[in-house]
């Protein structure tokens, strides 16, 4: 589903974040990408969307080669094909919770009120049911990553990425938001690329690398720490 | 999946996202709208105004001209030889003519005036049926009329008059009572300085309501009122099937030089012309006021785009177009636009009817008399103000928009706040540019006679104004950089400012618009004021002023009744003048010829000259025209001109002086060349200088009984300090307007500045959270509000103050002498100035002050969680 082949990035001064990094992440499989904080692991997923641009090396999501798409066509790839799930939650406070997970649908000129019904659905699966009418000032932080999961998932995307999706959460809320993602993404049956420093986000995944200077390395995950 | 293809967002999205931002916000799109609504309420409102009134002036110069089809008329009120008349109706084409005497007339204690029109009925009748009169019904039992012709016999009786049914009413509903004006009543009818009794035949039936005309026969005008052998008009009807450029032709080659030729089309020009400049600076006016709402605009989306940067980035991250959002923010202030416009064209016609019936069709300018407009709504005019709204509205939102698609998506995502960065240096270079541009329009012709060049000026420098204010918050600023503030308040208010100087500008660009354009227009006002009341002192040196009622045309002093004012007892000195309409072109309203007791060698004496007056070329008749005068005719002091009297006269321009009551122009003779040139022996204005120890009232008493008895009841007496006190009440009336528009720029601008800095306080609750977190006390983040705001007010009232005096000068220096010809020294409205400065930044702090207590109000561990 995701493959990257030859992906190198530097900082406007010279500094590699990476270089000729590879990777294959399959339909249903998750993987982690671990790493230390300034290694370039946010600028991989937004090199991954189209959102920054490589120095070289190719992304293909589903066939399609992102380097070979315009800003346009990135954009659609995005909402067509990709589901995010941010540290920050980014649900807009002004739009209701359905409204907020029916929102790739609708940009995607999807039938609102169909849009809103399934964002229902989804709010039910993530274990908000009934609050699609509520705001999103009247949640807790666990209650609003849900809302994101929901929204990440609700157009059925090939790829989702995950930045940091548990680090504003406190550990309990953390594991039960990590087993709702890994469980949704997995009945989906979408690739998925979590970045993350959480150990216990890594055991969840079906893979855990570590992005480092000389590339993405694998971890073996610690006894014990699986979800 | 149901995803479109496009990129765009789709409408019910767009819906969802524009109403779930303005339910969050509705103060600040709320004050965006007005700010619209007030710029083209006052565009719409004026221009419906103007063009009510407009349409009445041609109705009421429609009722006095008939129905000709052509006219030729006299320059001045003194008319033309009737020579000319059978000489037109002989010209191929016309198929009919019609003399006429057309004088000014006035009836016994009004001071409204009438006209008073001479026809031959038989010659009306094919050329001017609508001012034939219609006999009343003689009284049961009488014969009629006394002229032996029964009820038609009325017509035929020379001293009868017909009456406008509006005059009739006026007259009816006088002293005099409904008697007054029934058949027979005798009407004492004062005009060209004679008293004549006429009597009530009947009624005009063909005068529309509202003027004021008199009818009767033309001979006993021309006798009873000294115009024997003159005419003021001929009315011409064209034969069917006429060349009308070919007649036109042939009446222009026997013209003499005292009449015209007049058209539909030169007299609606004409009509026109007389209020253009007026008309068309009310209306920069407004559009200036509408700019303001741009800026508004502007200011209202640039923090919307500010606080919703994450936003934004998330709608990109979730497949949204760059120019998606370009359009979203565009749409956003379009419909801003469309709500504040419709509302403007909404309370501009509230605006018009209520300026019409309080202050008159040329809302107190004084450039139409007659009667009360009524409203004329302006369909196209609505539209394009509406789309004037639209524009300013679109275009405040356009840079906003454009940083809203610029940003990148992942920067905005991680940074979720704004991205101030204080080593960044404020760019000045398009600011330079754009206020370089603006000098340079300043210094352009005018085009068309209107300052165009200088309202592009106005704008631009507004524009380089509120573009260089991050530059110049970090200059104004700066001095303060460098000083340590015991006060933590005081500190990090500085530092905020100092750091963050495109934030203070966005805050500062509304303020700044709406400031300066107020400082301007009071600059002006009060400039203008000021060399009024210098003019008014100049003017006005003797002791005592006599004049006639309006119409003043209408009666006159002849020599002896003059010689018997000078001789009253305590009168040292009686100067006489005289002053009467002339037209030197048919497509410029008339300029007043005046009469003044001049010496040629010192005409400083009693006029207050501009430059040294010119040596006058012996044999010469010179004439001193005022400064409109020069400007609207071309000429300069050592000129010479042809004046249209006596068949035509040249003239020497000896001088230029400085007269502000006579915005068309005036050109004074002495008073031996008037007399000599018009044949008019009479005055109406007198200046009076009184023996030393003369008791005032007693030589009043004294000229008033040397007049005669019907002069006298016409006769107006006021000392200089009244006639200062009514002049500058007429003009603070003719400014009403402007003051009402400056009063509005204030609310406005105070408006958008409560606006702004709440919003820009509001955005910044998790900075509070965090100055609360580490130990700031809530009424230190409260001064330190205050202290912003009022340093934000502070450099938003230097600028707009000093970028306001600077946009006076150029209505001063020109958009006034190249709208209404007159030049003026600039006075500075100190209390103006500091009530402005005390209002905005008192506005400026309160609000920043309220809106923090507001953000305060919020628990501080859950505004740092916040993430929007």
């Amino acid at each position: 589903m995701l493959s990257i082949r030859g992906l190198s990035r530097a900082l406007p001064g010279g500094r590699v974040l990476f270089s000729g990094l590879d990777l294959d992440i399959a339909p249903g499989e998750l993987v982690a990408i671990m790493g230390e904080s300034g290694v370039g692991k946010s600028t991989l997923l937004n090199v991954i969307a189209g959102l920054d641009q490589a120095d070289s090396g190719t992304v293909s999501i589903g066939g399609s080669v992102l380097s070979a798409l315009d800003d346009d066509g990135a954009t659609l790839l995005r909402r067509d094909r990709i589901g995010f799930v941010f540290q920050a939650f980014h649900v807009l406070p002004h739009l209701s919770l359905a409204r907020n997970v029916a929102l790739p649908l609708v940009l995607g000129h999807g039938d609102p009120a169909e849009a809103t019904r399934r964002a229902e659905g989804m709010l039910a699966d993530v274990g908000l049911p009934g609050r699609g009418g509520d705001y999103p000032r009247q949640l807790s932080g666990g209650e609003l990553q849900r809302v994101a999961i929901a929204r990440a998932l609700i157009h059925r995307p090939a790829l989702i990425l995950a930045d940091e999706p548990t680090g504003n959460l406190d550990p309990e809320t953390a594991d039960r938001i990590l087993g709702l993602l890994t469980a949704q993404v997995r009945q989906a049956g979408a690739a998925a690329l979590i970045v993350t420093h959480s150990e216990k986000a890594a055991a969840a995944a079906d893979r855990a690398l570590r992005l480092t200077h000389d590339g993405l390395v694998p971890i073996d995950p610690p006894a014990g720490a699986a979800a | 999946m149901t995803a479109g293809r496009s990129g765009r967002i789709s409408l019910p999205a767009m819906i969802w996202l524009i109403l779930g931002e303005w339910r969050t916000q509705p103060v600040r799109v709320a004050t965006a709208a007005i700010a619209i609504a007030v710029g083209v309420a006052l565009g719409f409102g004026v221009h419906l105004i103007n063009a009510s009134a407009l349409t009445e002036f041609s109705r009421a110069i429609a009722a006095v001209n008939g129905d000709a089809d052509l006219q030729v008329a006299s320059v001045s009120p003194a008319g033309f030889d009737e020579a000319l008349y059978p000489r037109l109706a002989r010209i191929a084409g016309v198929a009919g003519a019609s003399p006429v005497v057309q004088l000014t007339a006035a009836l016994p204690g009004d001071s409204q005036g009438l006209t008073l029109i001479g026809l031959d009925i038989f010659r009306a009748a094919g050329v001017t049926p609508g001012l034939l009169g219609q006999p009343d019904p003689a009284p049961q039992g009488a014969a009629g009329g006394g002229s032996g012709f029964g009820d038609a016999g009325a017509v035929f009786d020379e001293m009868a008059v017909f009456l406008s049914p509006s005059l009739r009413q006026a007259i009816e509903g006088g002293p005099g009572g409904r008697a007054a004006g029934a058949r027979g009543a005798v009407l004492s009818l004062s005009a060209a300085g004679r008293t004549v009794p006429v009597t009530v035949a009947g009624t005009l039936p063909g005068v529309a309501e509202g003027r004021r005309i008199a009818v009767m026969d033309i001979a006993a005008a021309q006798w009873r009122f000294g115009q024997l052998g003159r005419l003021q008009r001929v009315d011409l009807k064209l034969a069917a099937g006429a060349d009308r450029d070919a007649v036109e032709a042939a009446i222009a080659r026997i013209l003499p030089p005292e009449a015209e030729l007049v058209t539909r089309e030169s007299q609606s020009r004409r009509s026109d012309s007389l209020s253009r400049a007026y008309r068309v600076n009310l209306n920069m006016l407004a559009l200036m006021a509408l700019l303001t709402g741009g800026f508004l605009v502007f200011s209202a989306q640039s923090l919307s785009v500010a606080r919703r940067r994450s936003q934004f980035a998330l709608l990109r991250v979730l497949g949204t177009r760059r120019d998606a959002l370009l359009i979203q923010v565009l749409i956003e202030g379009a419909v801003v636009g469309a709500v504040g416009a419709l509302m403007g064209l909404g309370l501009g016609v509230l605006l018009a009817d209520t300026a019409l019936r309080l202050l008159g069709g040329d809302l107190g300018g004084g450039y139409f008399g007659g009667g009360q407009p009524v409203l004329v709504f302006a369909p196209v005019a609505a539209v394009v103000f509406f789309g004037l709204g639209l524009l300013c509205a679109v275009g405040g939102s356009l840079l906003p928009a454009r940083e809203a698609s610029r940003a990148q998506p992942a920067v905005a995502l991680k940074n979720a706040g704004d991205a101030v960065d204080p080593s960044a240096r404020p760019a000045i270079a398009p600011a330079l540019a754009l206020l370089l541009a603006g000098g340079v329009c300043a210094f352009g012709p005018a085009i068309g006679g209107l300052p165009i060049l200088g309202y592009a000026a106005m704008a631009l420098l507004l524009a380089g104004g509120v573009t260089a204010m991050p530059w110049l918050a970090r200059a104004l600023l700066s001095p303060l950089q460098g000083v340590r503030f015991a006060a933590p308040s005081t500190e990090l208010a500085v530092r905020r400012l100092w750091g963050a100087p495109s934030q203070a500008a966005v805050a500062l660009c509304g303020i700044v618009a709406s400031t300066s354009l107020m400082i301007a227009m009071a600059v002006m006002v009060s400039s203008f004021r000021g060399s009024v009341d210098d003019w008014l002192g100049q003017v006005l040196p003797d002791d005592l002023y006599m004049r006639f009622a309006e119409p003043s045309q209408a009666d006159g002093l002849d020599p002896a009744g003059q010689a018997r004012l000078a001789a009253t007892p305590g009168v040292a000195a009686v100067t006489f003048t005289r002053s009467l309409p002339l037209r030197l072109s048919p497509e410029t309203p008339s300029v007043a010829l005046v009469a003044q007791p001049i010496r040629r060698e010192d005409p400083g004496a009693r006029l207050p000259m501009i430059g040294a007056p010119r040596p006058i070329p012996a044999g010469a008749t010179p004439v001193w025209l005022s400064e409109p005068a020069a400007w609207i005719h071309r000429k300069r002091a050592g000129d010479w001109m042809t004046l249209p009297v006596s068949g035509g006269q040249r003239v020497f321009v000896a001088g230029l002086w400085r007269d502000y009551a006579r915005q068309n122009g005036a050109v004074v003779l002495t008073s031996e060349d008037y007399s000599r040139l018009t044949g008019d022996p009479l005055r109406a204005e007198a200046s009076i200088a009184l023996k030393p120890g003369a008791d005032i009232a007693a030589v009043t008493a004294g000229l008033k009984a040397a007049l005669p008895p019907d002069l006298a009841a016409r006769a107006q007496f006021a000392r200089p300090g009244e006639i200062r006190a009514i002049a500058l009440g007429l003009f603070d009336r003719s400014f009403a307007i402007t003051y009402v528009l400056e009063l509005v720029a204030i609310l406005v601008g105070l408006a958008g500045v409560a606006a702004t800095v709440s919003a820009q306080t509001l955005a910044r609750t998790k900075e509070f959270g965090m100055l609360r977190h580490i130990g700031v006390r809530r009424r230190q983040i409260v001064a330190m509000l205050a202290q912003e705001g009022a340093l934000l007010g502070a450099v938003g009232v230097a600028a707009g103050l000093t970028l306001g005096l600077v946009m006076s000068q150029v209505l001063i220096h020109v958009i006034n002498p190249q709208s209404f010809h007159w030049t003026m020294e600039t006075r500075l409205p100190w209390v103006v100035f500091v009530v402005v400065t005390a209002a905005l930044i008192s506005a400026s702090a309160g609000a920043a002050l309220l809106a923090g207590r507001r953000a305060l109000s919020m628990d501080a561990v859950r505004a740092v969680r916040e993430d929007w």
